[in-house]
């Protein structure tokens, strides 16, 4: 019984995807809502039944693999979920004054924003190649979708490059999913790692695959697409692409390389890939320092955070799992809180170039107030989510000696301090510059209590780590990864 | 042998839609790429499918088909964003204004 609570993840907001549409203008908002709503509800029996029993499967009208399909819960997945119903709530919150599901612009964002939530809970629940590339295929083209709402000309072709870009990177996911099929008979995730053997047409598999798992996560060099359609995108829908969407990829990418292919011997690709992170965290951070808009130093912020995850590839023990795991959850939360408030201190005073933000610390107390604790948890101040992600992974580091991911992890949160005072300061500290503000209107306050009440989890995020990392423990990958 | 064959047709095929989205202005053009290329990728699946003892493999044809309609899907999706950005900006087209006066 409890296993179908898991189709409950996905057809709650699938369903409600279709029945938007067709009900009265008034009733919307309180489908949209409870359908977000639905997905904590699912997920805390969930969490008790993996808590007792661990793993939870569910094949698909009853077949089992290699012909059917498998959802699998575990720990790693069901954290992955707890986030996206975390983000999602404060997120509607949001939207419902943001995009009111009444009128035109909610009407093209709540039945993508629904969508959008089915198709990550799905993603997270397969364990089937294929079924991933489905998935991820309707994320992207809903997140697509969703940037385009507001109409404007730099969103609509940032849009058009991530659109481009991620069919590029499905095809090369997909060519690579026609060749392991080919060789091994088999699309689960399991059956494939048992199967498949380390050969050139393998390899050649797998780097097609990580390659557009790369480009979809926005790894740097691969990062192009992300800052232009993060930093342009309509409000709440920023929040949703950095907190939640990059995520996705990066979760893919650590299942196929730990759970299908983590018996393989690969100290170079493993490195390779360590390195990327590292031009990610330097790149995306010295990027972040220069840029004149908020929204902009935000996305340039995430291409660097994203890279502290890949660092779980060369490190690849379990306190590097711990913090890779910690990363995607304390990142999705604070990034979502920090854009939102992005969205609040835009929608006040119709800008967000940084040097017209004077004196919000009085205009927008609340907003401001979220926007530092969620910089805290970036930066990796104690006691903080981000802290905990970045002191675990300087463990991992330490632990095997390895001085030159250290250093960087280092210089990263340096430089993550660096970006993120320059906006505080910016924000708060200059009143004798005072540009009149062209327009003002103070934000509903909904939308400010939805970004202090991410913000506050992702401060809280520090706190709540022994049951989280229990989880984990519980899910680790079944070969190849270091105690 | 036809194996081969087709193999080799597929990365020619493959080749020019990469050429394509890599050379062309137009997003029309962009678009028409990236389903060449998807074309090559189904023709790989296709030989996987095929040749075995017991005739073709239908999962992997199930796979091929998925695929198609997702290709489809997504080519109305991108035209109908095309021509939202044609509405806006009077072009076609994701580059800068300076780079088209070749």
């Amino acid at each position: 019984m409890i296993a179908e609570l898991l189709a409950g993840l996905v057809f709650i907001p699938l369903g409600a995807t279709l029945l938007v549409l067709l009900l009265p203008r008034q009733a919307r908002g309180y489908l949209c809502f409870t359908a977000v709503l639905a997905l904590p509800l699912c997920l805390m029996p969930l969490t008790q039944a993996v808590w007792a029993d661990g793993e939870i499967t569910l094949a698909l009208a009853e077949f089992t693999p290699p012909l059917g399909i498998v959802w699998r819960l575990d720990g790693l997945a069901l954290i992955m979920l707890w986030l996206t119903a975390i983000v999602a709530v404060p997120v509607s919150l949001h939207a419902l004054t943001s995009f009111p599901p009444g009128e035109q612009t909610g009407r093209g964002f709540w039945p993508l924003w629904l969508m959008l939530l089915a198709g990550i809970n799905a993603l997270f629940l397969s364990a089937d190649l294929f079924n991933l590339y489905v998935t991820l295929e309707m994320i992207t083209l809903a997140g697509v979708a969703m940037l385009g709402i507001g109409g404007n000309a730099l969103a609509l072709k940032a849009a058009m490059r991530y659109l481009l870009l991620g069919l590029l990177a499905s095809l090369l996911y997909l060519l690579a999913v026609g060749l392991i099929y080919g060789q091994t008979g088999a699309l689960d995730i399991y059956l494939v790692g048992e199967r498949l053997e380390t050969d050139r047409l393998a390899a050649t598999a797998l780097v097609l695959m990580i390659t557009g798992l790369l480009v979809k996560s926005a790894i740097f060099p691969m990062h192009v697409w992300l800052p232009a359609a993060h930093g342009n995108a309509p409000g709440p829908v920023s929040a949703i692409l950095s907190g939640l969407v990059v995520k996705v990829s990066l979760y893919m990418l650590i299942r196929i390389w730990f759970w299908m292919a983590g018996d393989w011997e690969l100290p170079a690709a493993a490195t390779a890939l360590g390195l990327l992170g590292a031009g990610a965290i330097l790149y995306g951070s010295l990027a972040a320092l220069i840029q004149p808009r908020l929204k902009m130093v935000i996305a340039y912020s995430t291409v660097a955070q994203l890279g502290y995850v890949m660092l779980l590839f060369p490190l690849a023990s379990i306190n590097a799992f711990h913090a890779a795991s910690y990363q995607l959850l304390a990142h999705g939360l604070a990034k979502a809180a920090m854009f939102l408030a992005a969205a609040n201190i835009l929608w006040s005073i119709g800008t967000d170039r940084l040097h017209a933000l004077t004196d919000l610390n009085r205009k927008l107390p609340v907003d401001l107030f979220a926007l530092a604790l969620a910089a805290v948890s970036i930066m990796g101040l104690p006691p903080s989510g981000g802290f905990l992600a970045k002191w675990l992974l300087l463990e991992a580091a330490w632990q095997q000696g390895a001085w030159g991911w250290l250093i960087l992890i280092s210089i990263g949160s340096l430089l993550s301090a660096a970006y993120l005072f320059r906006v505080i300061a910016l924000t708060c500290f200059h009143p004798e510059r005072r540009h009149v503000p062209t327009r003002w209107q103070s934000p509903p306050s909904s939308a400010s209590i939805a970004a202090l009440v991410l913000a506050l989890l992702a401060i809280a995020a520090g706190f709540t780590s022994a049951p989280i990392l229990g989880l984990i423990d519980d899910s680790l990958p079944p070969g190849g990864i270091w105690p | 042998m036809t194996e081969i064959l087709f193999v080799l047709a597929a990365s020619v095929v493959f080749g020019i839609g990469v050429w394509g989205l890599l050379i062309a202005e137009h997003l029309l053009r962009k678009l028409l790429a990236l389903n060449v290329m998807s074309s090559s990728v189904f023709i790989i699946m296709l030989v996987v499918a095929g040749g075995g003892p017991d005739g073709p493999d239908p999962v992997a044809q199930a796979l091929i088909l998925t695929g198609i309609v997702i290709a489809v899907a997504a080519t109305a999706f991108a035209l109908a964003l095309m021509v939202s950005i044609y509405r806006k900006t009077g072009r076609a087209s994701i580059t800068e204004k300076g780079d088209d006066d070749r």
